[in-house]
């Protein structure tokens, strides 16, 4: 069995998620080649092929020409898996590939299993199993769901290179909003989802948060909607944090906000539903309204 | 100019959900369905569209599904939409990305469409591959996770959302497919005097037979609940006695609360 897995580079820089790529290849038992669309002087540290692009001639985002260094590739080595992370660049560019190969394509595995593969659905409440029928598959893989592994080593590089322009013209990168509130630091973040309702009901959690000594995060849609800024946000597209006590109000526990939090050391989740994914997480679920639950917290916090 | 957008109905997913008759998706029985999160900033962005752009445009909705689906297309309608499709499957649920995208293709082919909004991904599936595909499909231009869209004489300046809140400015020219993500706008809801003009919009149906070639990529071969990772407490009942057991577990376990 051989993989061909997509290294990620943005910014000049190798992207350590690369390194989770070769800890899904190891639990597939798989041998590995690698592809990236990178730089000679940010190579990972995996002592195998690669097969490497130069970023600064093809593009850092050219899914284009991407998808025709892949082929060219996938036509040398033959994998059985061609192998991207569950990613903006991956999510992008893995339909490209599967439609050129006319294979089938598993989106979002978390788990290996005997015959396929496991895959998140309804939001991260359920879990289906996938097979694919064709004889190569394209696979991206969630983030966090394999541990990174950094097998070390200087790869066997191999020089590749693809011409043309492609229908999409990069302009340029737009940084992350200034943050105001460093949510890294904070020992205690209590978070408000969409569950706590409306604008109106941020004071609230903003009590308890401040009855904690702590910050107040947020959920993405609460920022969207403008209710709390964006440098509260917590998931993917906002800060990874892991505080001594996280308090989730009314979230549900999408993979992507568990990506910025699940490594905090202790997790409080208050939902009306039972079975929101935040329970897969949390140590202690409150079954509860959280705008009736919250303040009685608060006001014995206080005391 | 001609527009389109494809748009799912999805289930309420604070539902609680259980396997079907074959094990291999969700029991439709008890569910309330409502249109795709991500699709409804698709529907709003192609509407800020249509109405920029005016006389001379047409901007149609399509969807896949059973006759259910069909309070999602008179949701969009109502949202602006000018004329819908309703590509009837009662069998929808089980089709693989690949063959919803042939089919939306099949469909789009020779209707010569500019511009093709999809949502970035289906709350229920969560594939995120129809829209790309359908684009690969058509050999339209393509970009995904759209936070930002401008359209000026025949070409698209989009800003896709990449991870840790970074944004990624890319242009391209029509015809081109993209796939929306939340936070691109906020979407209106339909007024009264709307819904009504709606009603009157044609919705044509169209049997899936018509335009499905492909044969599935991939089979579900199982639906199931996340294996329980255990060590949670869950909590209910009395308001005041779940704030003491909070309290008391908060002072027990963390150094937060002495
Ligand atoms: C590429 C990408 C990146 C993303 N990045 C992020 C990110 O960085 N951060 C992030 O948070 N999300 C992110 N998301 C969005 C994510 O997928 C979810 O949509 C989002 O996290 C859901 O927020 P929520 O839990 O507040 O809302 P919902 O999913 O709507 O959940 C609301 C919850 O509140 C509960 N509830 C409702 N009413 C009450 C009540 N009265 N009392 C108690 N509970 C109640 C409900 O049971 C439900 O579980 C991203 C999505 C994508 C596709
Ligand atoms: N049955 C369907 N009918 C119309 N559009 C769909 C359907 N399924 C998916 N789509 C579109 O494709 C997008 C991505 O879906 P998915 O690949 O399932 O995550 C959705 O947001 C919709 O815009």
């Amino acid at each position: 069995m051989k993989t061909l897995l997509i290294g990620e580079y943005r910014e000049g820089k190798l992207l350590d998620s690369t390194y989770e790529l070769l800890g899904f290849a190891a639990q597939l038992g798989a041998e590995t080649a690698m592809l990236l669309v990178g730089s000679e002087n940010q190579l990972p540290l995996y002592g195998g092929t690669l097969y490497l692009a130069d970023a600064a001639a093809c593009g850092e985002y050219n899914p284009d020409l991407h998808k025709k260094l892949i082929i060219e590739v996938v036509q040398q080595e033959n994998p059985d898996y061609i192998v991207f992370l569950h990613s903006s660049y991956g999510w992008d560019l893995a339909p490209r590939v599967a439609v050129a190969l006319k294979a089938a394509q598993i989106s979002e595995v978390i788990a290996i299993q005997d015959s396929g593969f496991e895959v998140g659905c309804c939001n991260g409440k359920m879990r289906r199993s996938v097979k694919p029928a064709t004889n190569k598959t394209v696979l991206t893989v969630q983030a966090g769901a394999f541990p990174a592994l950094q097998p070390g080593g200087l790869p066997t590089v191999h020089k590749i290179t693809s011409a043309g322009i492609g229908s999409l013209e990069f302009i340029g990168y737009e940084p992350a909003e200034k943050k105001d509130v460093d949510l890294a630091k904070a020992e205690v973040i209590v978070s408000a989802g969409r569950g706590v309702g409306k604008k109106d009901n941020i004071p609230v959690i903003q009590a308890l948060a401040k009855a904690l000594g702590g910050e107040l995060g947020a959920s993405r849609p609460v920022v969207d909607a403008g209710w709390v800024g964006h440098s509260h946000q917590v998931g993917t597209t906002g800060q990874n944090v892991s505080p001594k006590l996280y308090v989730a109000c009314g979230i549900s526990g999408a993979i992507q906000h568990l990506a910025g939090m699940k490594k905090s050391d202790f997790i409080l989740a208050i939902n009306k539903d039972k079975d929101a994914p935040i329970g897969e997480v949390a140590d202690v679920l409150v079954v509860a309204d959280v705008m009736q639950f919250v303040p009685a917290l608060t006001a014995k916090v206080a005391r | 100019m001609k527009l389109l957008v494809c748009i799912k109905q999805v289930p309420d997913l604070e539902s609680r959900f259980k396997a079907n008759a074959e094990g291999v998706w969700y029991n439709e029985a008890d569910l309330a369905f409502r249109m795709n999160e991500y699709d409804e900033y698709a529907v709003e962005q192609s509407v800020q569209l249509r109405e920029k752009l005016g006389e001379g445009t047409e901007l149609t909705v399509l969807s896949i599904g059973p006759d259910r689906v069909v309070e999602a297309i008179k949701k969009a309608l109502a949202m602006g939409c000018d004329t819908a499709v309703h590509v009837q499957d009662a069998a929808a649920s089980g089709k693989d990305p690949w063959q919803i995208a042939s089919i939306i293709a099949a469909y789009a082919k020779d209707k010569s469409f500019d511009i093709i909004f999809t949502g970035m991904q289906s709350q229920d599936r969560g594939s995120a591959q129809v829209g790309v595909t359908v684009a690969e499909l058509l050999g339209f231009a393509c970009t995904t996770t759209i936070v930002g869209f401008e359209y000026d004489n025949g070409t698209i300046t989009a800003k896709r959302e990449l991870e840790g809140g970074i944004k990624g400015i890319v242009r391209m020219k029509s015809p081109a497919l993209v796939t929306c993500q939340l936070g691109l706008n906020i979407p209106r809801y339909p007024t009264l005097p709307n819904i009504m003009k709606a009603k009157k919009k044609e919705i044509i149906a169209i049997p899936v037979a018509d335009l499905l070639r492909e044969e599935s990529l991939a089979a579900t071969t199982s639906f199931h609940p996340p294996a329980k990772k255990g060590g949670g407490i869950v909590l209910e009942g009395d308001m005041a006695d779940l704030v003491d057991k909070v309290i008391a577990i908060l002072k027990d376990k963390t150094a937060v609360l002495r």
